[in-house]
């Protein structure tokens, strides 16, 4: 076995490091290494809608807009846009609007996008008009294609892609939402369905039917019609869901004999994005490569006060991207993602709860800080509340924990006070957290600081910060409820509260304990009801639970995105909506179809004020807490500004790549004596079982 | 030998079918055709008409083994057992729930599964077999019994342990080989090394005794006190004659599990960032993904056939008084 480990020096006579998992030949370049958990299951953007989607076709893709890398709050800039969209409200009879216009008058917005001219797609196959005219099978793979070609970006792409949402065959997850609001969607799709149907096996040609909400002005401008008004549209134009697709890319994955060798456009996407696809190994690693003819973006040169000073601006001006690749290594399991951070192999990571305490030294005040041994490597720690919720939702419609009776209430707020989510921050998310005091992140429009955002049901305000009420208050309102000292007052029965969860296992023991804990406090017995995650979705769908846990991620950063999971008409029972506690308060919905289609203004917050706090009166939720994102970059990385909704943020990193290669080989050089020693050890055996044989065979 | 093996292998078709039935039969049980919709299209804004689209697309919109309202052989033929099931036989696994070819996939992650899993076998078994000898050549002496407390150490130690502890001395605080990672070619050998090298001690134990105990038992026969007697030294004996004679039970488990190489090792491959096939099935079942199940079920069925029908043929091979008919 030891002869084994001798020959490893044969594997590293490229001149490398010996435990370098990359190229010798690679050392000296402008690529950034980072790691991917778990295979994306898309790449159309039509279909892909996860993060970890999401991590790659941000930066192959060019929607319209994107949000600004560096200011706070969030802000939308053009991407592939021109400019921000000119949105004209019209009227029923498509008469024009002021823009000041009551939403109820609004019948149709109008949005007006001008691209800008030049872009020009990533080299590709499917440009050259003779690549559809090979033999099938003639290709294994994209690379046998000698010939590529690229084309500049027209709005008709960008028609082409939203008529791409209702394709019969593919699964948009935004479909839904989308035939609501643009014009003729919902028909459109109709029409698609029908011609699929009819002819199964032929091309479905989408220009040939007609879509009265989308319209190609000219080579570069397009016109989305959506019905009434909805600002929130625009958050939607930043997403990959909008990126211009090429009609002949779609054409040229339909050949024959394409699907078979897993060459689809959900699989080697063609975008116009600073970056393409070059490899495509989801099992062990995928490489995004500079696109040669992207041209049209440069790093901002504005940004938030400290921007400047923390270096954010040292770039200014320069064209993006601003490394040449991107190098995404399959990594499952955290402890190697962790080591090979460590020895240099990535430039950035998480950290995982197993080497949090090695990573992050907490100050006496909370602030957390990288420790001495990662200062030492100029590791550098960057957090930032991610714009999620994770929260424990109350069925609305169960008789005992749901309803809006006073009494139901009381037991909500009850529970709500004796659930210490600080705590449980503390344990099981080493502190990379915060309470919730609504539904509403910071860093989202509604959310306040201080003493006028906190939740004073739950809450007291002790100098400007959240202070628990004390179990106490929790046991008075249970009383008030009808259950002092956890016991019903009718039945003389203890109340027993049921609590359904995917969590299990014995990793998820502790948190459950933990729960059951809680509950303990003002003397509720809880039962946890901990089911695979099938059952769990259709207790959910059935209304057939008491208590769950779930979480959220905004898909754009406005309050309507999270309000909308509390929004009567979204009640997951009666309508199979999102709103998974089946929660309905008048009031509440009427002021959320009213603030929803308002622009950020003093009048939207006065109205959402008032939302949050019918919610807190309540309490469908316990609020839970907003995670916290900790990551950790070494020192040859700049540029890094946590951006939670920017998806597209790697373009704007940039690499020291002669820093980074003199550390690694600073940090990783080989130890040898463990190999000769061993070598010498297993010598000296041989040679003494050696002579014991001879000795023995003489003795016989 | 030839009627033998023919026969063997007409019996492998009932059992397949039967293997196939029963992993429909379990899946089905669990998952439903709506769940394995959900959980491929994902939580956010999921649509009963984007869950009945995605079913239809993918054949799951019909009966599950009898489709009452076809005709003749349809009935059992417009079924998703039957869809799904049928195309195996002749080795078309068809299309995951992602729409990503099955078999070019098994193919493309059988290479680096070999990789590892070829030489672990092939090393692994002649470093265990050297060691049982070495224990059975020094028997009843300090160095056999040093080497019986080493293997039921080595036994006693979770396998996740020689990973984590493997990664972190050879490759963390030594530098020898990277922590994890993937190349082809000959560039694959610096990253498969330290599996290699895992993946045998972590058998060191429990193979090594096992052979011990077989060679000490052959050990005890006359054949070997005459093997003695006629002056043989004892390597000879332990080399020529035991061995040999001794190969019949070890051949009993090592040539079954030659064709289940292919199917990798979810652990090794999950930690060392291996593109094998190990994770594949456990994904598939994660990601409530039939196609892939039921493809990996059968292929691991038949290569346990095909196993142990290797099994029988390399009895004739070192036994001659065995003759399959």
């Amino acid at each position: 076995m030891l002869l084994i480990l001798l020959l490893v020096p044969l594997a590293a006579c490229d001149g490398g490091l010996w435990n370098n998992p990359y190229p010798a030949s690679d050392e000296g370049k402008s690529i950034l290494y980072t790691a991917f958990t778990e295979r994306p299951k898309h790449l159309d953007p039509a279909q892909a809608y996860s993060e970890n989607e999401y991590e790659f076709l941000a930066h192959i893709y060019s929607p319209p807009l994107q949000y600004h890398y560096l200011k706070r709050p969030y802000q939308l800039v053009p991407l592939a846009a021109d400019a921000l969209p000119t949105v004209t409200y019209l009227d029923s009879n498509r008469q024009p609007l002021p823009d000041k216009a009551e939403p109820e008058r609004i019948a149709y917005s109008v949005y007006e996008i001008h691209i800008r001219p030049g872009m020009r797609y990533q080299p590709h196959p499917a440009f050259i008009p003779a690549n559809h005219l090979l033999k099938p099978g003639s290709a294994a793979t994209l690379g046998d294609f000698a010939q590529t070609g690229t084309r500049e970006v027209t709005a008709a792409d960008y028609a082409y892609q939203i008529k791409r949402l209702v394709h019969p065959q593919l699964h948009t997850p935004i479909a839904g939402v989308m035939s609501e609001y643009i014009v003729g969607l919902k028909d459109y799709a109709a029409a698609l369905q029908a011609a699929a149907k009819a002819h199964p096996d032929e091309f479905l040609d989408l220009n040939q039917y007609p879509l009265p909400g989308v319209e190609a002005v000219d080579v570069s401008t397009y016109r989305i019609t959506i019905h009434g008004k909805y600002p929130q549209f625009a958050y939607w134009l930043a997403m990959p869901f909008f990126s211009p697709m090429p009609q002949e890319a779609e054409r040229f994955y339909a050949l024959p004999g394409m699907k078979e060798r897993n060459l689809t456009l959900d699989w080697w996407p063609v975008g116009s994005g600073p970056y393409y696809l070059s490899q495509n190994d989801p099992n062990r690693r995928m490489v995004l490569t500079k696109n040669p003819y992207y041209d049209s973006e440069n790093y901002p040169s504005e940004g938030e006060a400290g921007d400047a000073a923390a270096g954010l601006l040292a770039d200014a001006g320069k064209p993006l991207p601003l490394v040449d690749s991107i190098v995404f290594s399959l990594e499952k399991e955290t402890i190697p993602y962790w080591n090979k951070f460590l020895q240099g192999f990535y430039d950035a990571s998480g950290i995982s709860s197993d080497s949090f305490d090695q990573a992050v030294s907490v100050g006496v005040s909370g602030e957390a800080t990288v420790s001495e041994a990662m200062r030492a490597q100029g590791i550098v720690l960057n957090t930032s509340v991610s714009t999620s919720t994770m929260y424990t939702g109350f069925n609305m419609l169960d008789p005992v924990t749901g309803g809006n009776s006073e009494r139901a209430r009381k037991l909500r707020r009850a529970i709500a006070i004796a659930m210490d989510f600080e705590e449980f921050v503390s344990i099981f998310a080493n502190g990379r957290g915060i309470s919730a005091q609504s539904p509403i992140p910071p860093g989202i429009f509604g959310h306040r600081d201080g003493c006028e955002g906190i939740n004073r049901y739950v809450y007291d305000c002790v100098r400007d910060l959240p202070v628990r009420k004390p179990i106490a208050e929790a046991k008075r309102l249970l009383a008030e409820a009808g259950y002092p000292g956890g016991v019903d007052a009718k039945t003389r029965q203890p109340l027993v509260i049921h609590f359904d969860t995917t969590s299990t296992g014995m990793g998820n023991k502790s948190r459950l304990d933990w729960l059951r804990k809680q509950f303990e406090k003002i003397g509720v017995q809880l039962d946890v009801r901990s089911t695979d995650y099938n059952r769990f979705q259709d207790k959910i769908r059935r209304g057939d639970t008491q208590m769950y846990f779930f979480g959220w991620n905004a898909d754009y950063p406005d309050p309507e995105n999270f309000f909308f999971l509390l929004h009567g008409p979204q009640g997951k029972v009666k309508f199979s909506g999102e709103n998974a506690s089946n929660y309905s308060e008048p009031e509440f919905d009427r002021l959320f179809e009213q603030m929803k289609n308002m622009d950020n203004s003093p009048a939207r917050q006065a109205i959402i004020d008032r939302m949050l706090e019918i919610l807190r009166r309540d309490s469908p939720w316990l609020w839970g807490y907003h995670p916290k994102n900790y990551v950790l970059q070494h020192g040859w990385l700049h540029n890094i500004k946590p951006n939670i909704m920017a998806n597209n943020r790697l373009k704007y990193w940039r690499v020291d790549a002669a820093q980074r290669d003199r550390l690694r080989r600073e940090w990783n050089q080989p130890v040898l004596w463990p190999l000769w020693a061993g070598s010498g050890l297993l010598l000296l055996f041989g040679v003494w079982m050696w002579r014991v044989l001879r000795k023995r065979e003489e003795a016989r | 030998m030839i009627a033998y093996l023919i026969r063997r292998i007409l019996y492998a078709i009932p059992i397949l079918i039967g293997v196939n039935l029963l992993t429909f039969a379990l899946f089905f049980v669990v998952n439903t055709p709506d769940d394995m919709a959900r959980m491929q299209l994902g939580i956010k804004r999921v649509t009963q008409e984007a869950i009945d689209k995605w079913k239809q697309q993918r054949g799951y919109d019909k009966p599950l083994l009898v489709n009452s309202a076809a005709a003749g052989t349809h009935k059992l033929t417009d079924t998703i057992f039957w869809q799904k099931s049928a195309s195996m036989f002749v080795f078309d696994f068809g299309y995951s729930d992602d729409g990503r070819s099955i078999g070019r996939e098994i193919a493309k992650r059988m290479g680096p599964s070999l990789a590892i899993a070829l030489p672990t076998f092939l090393i692994g078994l002649l470093v265990y077999v050297s060691f049982a000898l070495l224990m059975t050549l020094f028997r009843a002496t300090a160095l056999d019994m040093a080497g019986v407390a080493l293997c039921v150490l080595l036994m006693s130690v979770s396998g996740l342990f020689y990973i984590i502890g493997g990664q972190f001395v050879v490759s963390k605080l030594w530098h020898l080989v990277p922590i994890s990672g993937y190349a082809g070619g000959t560039d694959s050998f610096k990253f498969v090394v330290l599996p290699i090298l895992i993946g045998i001690m972590g058998g060191v134990g429990s193979s090594s005794r096992w052979y011990r105990t077989i060679f000490l038992e052959e050990i005890g026969k006359d054949y070997v006190r005459t093997a003695r007697a006629k002056g043989l030294s004892e390597l000879r004996v332990l080399f020529t004659h035991v061995l040999k004679n001794a190969m019949i039970p070890i051949l009993t488990g090592v040539v079954v599990v030659i064709p289940l190489l292919f199917m990798g090792s979810l652990l090794t491959e999950s930690f060392f960032g291996i593109p094998g096939l190990g994770s594949y099935t456990i994904d598939a079942i994660n990601s409530q993904d039939f196609s892939v199940v039921r493809a990996m079920v059968f292929l691991g069925s038949v290569l346990y056939i095909v196993g142990l029908i290797l099994t029988d043929i390399s009895y004739t091979m070192v036994d001659p008084r065995v003759r399959l008919s």
